[in-house]
């Protein structure tokens, strides 16, 4: 099935959980935000919350930034 | 006086540094190590942004910069309405550890000065949420009293214009900012070097915060050190009491004894 994956759109199983689509894409959970269909999940449901088909997720992190 | 023990304390938490930095504009993440630690800052805000998840060999700033040595402070830059912000705000709390922001929700992108009415609004929604909110605002005292008075424990007025290097605009809007309200004053962006540091916590300023004066600096690592003592002297400065501005002279040595 097809979701989209901040802004692009990418191919993954169906039934594939937040956790498993950061760990294929080699994030470290401890240190990214999830924003799944603009509700922002908690850390602690990456291993159960499933994915389906059209789902917009977004994957933040810190960044280097400041007063400019 | 002992600088070591003079720390700031905001919402029950304690600072060691009274220089803030921020970590964007470096040439790569040794440099902005590097320079943070020439600041001897203890305060780092951050952006929040989406990983890149086509090149994962990009290293994460996290990496250089250990959150059990550094309060990482996020910021909702970037943010023109308060929707944005508050997502952002969300974000990084959910990204992070903590419950502090530096809530920003500018005007426009050629002053990026704040929009002090979105940001009221963005803060009174953070607030209810639990956050401890560091909002960045105009020199204004009104607003500033505003942000106090709906619970942010410290307020964070502008300089300048972001990146601007202008240094201190309105000393005397600083000046009425710190008698109004009773909670730490953090002044925020325009800092162009040193003295400018300097005058601000003379002034009678918490901490600065800055980013760009240290980073666009031609040799960031020198400035960074250079704000580090800035700060203090202001700081040192101001504890101690400067003398009274006089128009004529008063001689310092004694006219007795003389020939």
């Amino acid at each position: 099935m097809i979701i989209h994956v901040n802004g692009e759109s990418r191919g993954i199983g169906d039934g594939q959980t937040v956790a498993a689509l950061l760990h294929e894409l080699a994030i470290r959970a401890d240190r990214v935000a999830v924003e799944l269909n603009l509700e922002i999940l908690d850390r602690k449901d990456f291993e159960t919350r499933g994915l389906r088909e059209g789902d917009r997720v977004e994957i933040l992190s810190f960044i280097g930034g400041g007063a400019r | 006086m002992d600088t070591i023990n003079d720390r700031l304390v905001i919402a029950g938490r304690e600072f060691k540094s009274r220089l803030w930095v921020g970590t964007g504009k470096y040439k790569d993440f040794v440099e902005t190590k590097k320079a943070i630690d020439a600041s001897g800052a203890d305060v780092v805000t951050v952006a929040v942004r989406r990983v890149n998840i086509t090149d994962r060999s990009k290293e994460n700033l996290l990496d250089y910069l250990d959150p059990k040595k550094y309060v990482i402070l996020p910021n909702t830059a970037g943010c023109y309405t308060v929707e944005d912000a508050v997502r952002y705000a969300r974000l990084a709390r959910a990204a992070g550890v903590s419950d502090l922001v530096k809530l920003e929700v500018l005007g426009d992108e050629k002053t990026l000065f704040p929009d002090t009415v979105g940001l009221l609004e963005a803060a009174k929604i953070l607030i209810k949420e639990g956050f401890i909110v560091l909002p960045y605002t105009n020199d204004d005292p009104i607003v500033a009293k505003k942000l106090v008075d709906i619970g942010c424990p410290a307020v964070m007025p502008l300089a300048a214009p972001i990146g601007s290097g202008l240094g201190i605009r309105n000393p005397y809007n600083l000046k009425i900012i710190m008698e109004t309200v009773k909670v730490p004053i953090i002044v925020d962006a325009g800092v162009g070097t040193a003295s400018d540091a300097a005058l601000a916590m003379e002034y009678g300023a918490d901490a600065v915060l800055m980013n760009t004066a240290i980073a666009g600096a031609q040799d960031p690592i020198a400035m960074a050190e250079a704000m580090k003592y800035g700060v203090w002297a202001g700081r040192l400065a101001y504890k101690a009491g400067r003398i009274p501005r006089k128009l004529y002279a008063t001689a310092s040595s004694p006219i007795e004894g003389m020939l």
